[in-house]
């Protein structure tokens, strides 16, 4: 246990987004134990402060950070506390992460019910965010699998919630953006599995249309992702390619027991056998421009139309869920600036009218996205959900000291498209709206419940972030 | 530590892909300091001015917003010998700006005194503002730039700190402190990502200057400021403004000490 806690000036620490191109810093403290919670609540209203929570800073934008002020990092919370591999369930502690679980359990025929694109966030995070996997149609967000969970509010209370017990706090907290009080514990329903492999589906489609055309057909698939070529224009616009995958049987996989060891998990360490993957992000960096990645973009629609066209094969859980694990710290190669991503959520049939507005914009700005990718969502029953009946798109764009004002002129304008077509925004995803937006996006009734619960649980406003005073004042 | 309330900043949220770099001044309310505060806001960044005098401030920050038609700039009031209110205000500026990129050092003091004149409540009133404040508050921005492993720090020293001459032994003796300082400083933290300037004005065109003899080659505040803000985006390490002090001190720091003590400035 750490001894009782202060603000010396050598605990500020420089912190940063996942995509590095937001610098902050702020009074970090690092946890041991759940125990140490409350003095840390009481340091900081005595300081006069606010504490941001934070798991392992994989979010896009500022959703845990809090720019002089304090910031818990919640990474060493990190224990098993109960595993039940006859039905499934695991309870553990909020910092243990997506990585940490799937090592944990997959030998005994189990595997997380949702998972993002990268197996580096914590739980915690990925509750207060209430994440969606490629699954999201068929499986819905990471909030549904949560049989219980433990919190710690700031008024100072504990709370257990379940989806009938406490019923309004469970849903609010699931998808609360870390900002009604801590997990200290969760119960998640695990999904089980025979094989640690998938059987995928990849192809091609030549639009827009078509892409989302396909993704819809394929909606009820274990899994459906499309990625778009974002620099194609005209009739081509919104073409790209779709992988489909689905669990196999013991029966349909010779492999499939061998398959369940962590160990036959593992990603090669080296890309097609010769460049170690820490390589891959210096060696990416000169390709990083509109040029290039038109280039790329193109050459990989091509194979995909031809070499890799309704191609089926067999991946590993991993393979297929964290391809950009594949290369750590990919992210690099976006040079000093890094990136950003903007992920817009449309209804149905809005869709396709509101994407292809979408990429045109940002193509006639010069500001094509470099990594684009359509998923298909259903709603679900969280406050601040993010979720509807439709897709979303999420575009990676590159950061650079000349483009910041250029881009965020263009988000504006997105944020038009989107809310014209009754779309919604992602909070973790986000580094542009401005000040007082969250009524816009997420309603004014949801907005006002969502402070109302805050007040009761945080009456002196102790949990805050960037995001949150940028999107709640 | 006193409980503050949590008021909400001065300066309303912003994107963050927009966010401004944040600076502190203390010793804005005229002269060198008044006239960076203006030109920091005017290159972007939100700037908080600190001083004793609230009127002068709060006419400062009021011209500079009105310019930029948007908080850039805010006042809050201190007096730098008091030492103990250090920390907490320290504490509070982070958390107004949200996180600091600049911290500027540039209240200080000449008090006249005669050339035969030994006198120690003037020796100390410029110890305690030049030196004393000085280290108290590059102190904490040091600490809080090593530990967030980036920042720039700045120290208005004076070429009056390159030599002990007759007319103010005590002014020099506090800006020689302050020289020595700053490298210590720089050289802790440059191996942290940490850039530390040494500002060495000559004669600038400022209240304090009313208080000198014998002036030549006076520049305005607005040219001095200029002189800092080059060197802080070249991230040079000593800057004399305007540059020709550079070499003139060159000369001075070579004259033999037989010959500067029959000297008279
Ligand atoms: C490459 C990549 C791919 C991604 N793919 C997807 C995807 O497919 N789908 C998707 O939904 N997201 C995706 N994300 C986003 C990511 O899953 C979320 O941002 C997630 O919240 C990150 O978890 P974290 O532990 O890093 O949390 P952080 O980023 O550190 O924090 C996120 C939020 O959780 C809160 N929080 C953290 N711990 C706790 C706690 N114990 N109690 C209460 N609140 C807490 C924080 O205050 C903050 O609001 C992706 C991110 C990356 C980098
Ligand atoms: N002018 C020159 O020729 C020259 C040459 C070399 C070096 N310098 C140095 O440049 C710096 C700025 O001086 P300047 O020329 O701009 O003179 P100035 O106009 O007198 O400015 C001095 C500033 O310091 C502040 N200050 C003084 N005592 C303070 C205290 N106890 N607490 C808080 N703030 C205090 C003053 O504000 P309040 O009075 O409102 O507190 C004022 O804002 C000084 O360090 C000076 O030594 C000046």
């Amino acid at each position: 246990m750490n001894p009782d806690p202060s603000l010396s000036l050598q605990s500020f620490s420089g912190l940063e987004n996942f995509g590095h191109s937001l610098r902050s810093s702020a009074w970090l403290h690092q946890p041991e134990q759940a125990g140490e919670l409350p003095a840390l609540f009481k340091l900081a209203r005595q300081q006069g402060l606010s504490i941001a929570l934070r798991g392992s800073g994989r979010s896009y934008g500022d959703a845990a950070l809090n720019s002089g002020q304090i910031v818990l990092d919640l990474r060493r919370l990190k224990r098993v506390l109960a595993w039940d591999p006859a039905r499934g369930r695991i309870t553990v502690e909020p910092g243990v992460t997506i990585e940490d679980l799937w090592n944990y359990v997959l030998a005994d025929g189990w595997w997380p019910p949702v998972v993002p694109g990268t197996m580096f966030p914590t739980i915690g995070g990925c509750l207060s965010a209430n994440i969606h996997g490629k699954n999201n149609w068929v499986a819905g967000p990471i909030g549904e699998h949560v049989l219980e969970f433990s919190a710690l509010l700031p008024n100072g209370r504990r709370v257990t919630c379940t989806p009938r017990k406490n019923g309004g706090l469970f849903r609010a907290m699931i998808g609360g953006l870390g900002m009604l009080g801590v997990f200290t514990s969760i119960t998640l329903q695990l999904k089980p599995i025979e094989s640690g492999r998938l059987e995928v589906n990849a192809w091609a489609e030549p639009n827009l249309e078509a892409m989302l055309a396909a993704i819809d057909a394929h909606k009820d698939c274990d899994y459906v992702v499309g990625w778009v070529d974002c620099t194609a224009g005209g009739r081509a616009l919104g073409r790209g390619q779709i992988h489909t995958a689905r669990y196999l049987h013991a029966a349909q996989d010779p492999q499939a027991e061998a398959s369940l060891r962590v160990d036959a998990q593992v990603l090669p360490a080296r890309m097609f056998g010769l460049v170690p993957r820490g390589w891959l992000p210096k060696l990416m960096a000169p390709f990083m421009n509109n040029l290039s990645v038109w280039a790329v973009n193109t050459a990989k629609y091509l194979a995909s139309r031809t070499i890799s066209h309704h191609k089926t094969y067999r991946q590993s859980l991993i393979e297929f869920n964290f391809l950009l694990d594949y290369i750590p710290g990919w992210e690099r190669s976006y040079g000093r600036d890094g990136l950003i991503q903007y992920q817009s959520f449309i209804p149905k049939v809005r869709a396709a009218e509101a994407f292809a507005e979408i990429l045109r914009l940002c193509q006639k700005a010069g500001l094509p996205s470099y990594l684009g990718v359509l998923k298909r969502h259903r709603p679900d029953p969280f406050l601040l959900t993010h979720a509807l009946d439709g897709y979303s798109l999420a575009l990676d764009f590159k950061v650079t000291p000349a483009n910041r004002a250029r881009l965020s002129a263009l988000a504006a304008e997105l944020d038009e498209v989107v809310l014209a077509a009754g779309g919604r925004l992602y909070f973790v995803k986000d580094s542009t709206l401005r000040a007082g937006s969250a009524k816009r996006f997420l309603g004014r009734r949801a907005v006002a419940e969502f402070k109302k619960l805050k007040t009761k649980t945080d009456p002196h406003n102790l949990l805050q972030s960037d995001l949150y005073r940028r999107w709640f004042d | 530590m006193p409980q503050t309330k949590t008021t909400p900043s001065r300066f309303p949220a912003e994107p963050p892909l927009l966010r401004r770099p944040r600076a502190v001044i203390v010793g804005a309310s005229s002269g060198i300091g008044a006239a960076l505060a203006a030109r920091l806001a005017a290159e972007g960044y939100r700037v908080a001015v600190l001083a004793r005098n609230k009127a002068r401030l709060s006419a400062l920050c009021e011209d500079i917003n009105r310019a930029h038609g948007e908080a850039r700039a805010a006042a809050y009031t201190h007096d730098v010998t008091d030492l103990k209110a250090i920390p907490a205000l320290f504490q509070r500026l982070v958390k107004d700006l949200g996180g600091m990129d600049l911290f500027v050092y540039c209240a200080g003091v000449t008090v006249p005194v005669k050339i035969d004149e030994f006198d120690t409540h003037k020796d100390q009133q410029m110890l305690q503002t030049n030196l004393a404040g000085a280290l108290a508050w590059l102190g904490c921005a040091a600490a809080l730039f090593q530990g967030a492993g980036r920042g720039q720090l700045v120290g208005i020293s004076s070429v009056a700190g390159d030599r002990g001459r007759v007319l103010n032994p005590a002014y020099n003796a506090s800006k020689a402190g302050l020289d020595a300082y700053l490298e210590g400083l720089r050289n802790r933290l440059t191996r942290r990502g940490v850039h530390v300037l040494t500002v060495k004005p000559g004669f600038v065109d400022t209240d304090q200057l009313k208080g000198s003899p014998r002036t030549f080659g006076v520049i305005s505040p607005e040219k001095a400021a200029d002189g800092i803000w080059k060197a802080l985006r070249a991230r040079q390490q000593l800057v004399y403004v305007p540059w020709f002090w550079r070499y003139i001190m060159l000369v001075i720091r070579l004259v033999p000490s037989f010959i500067f003590r029959r000297l008279s400035f």
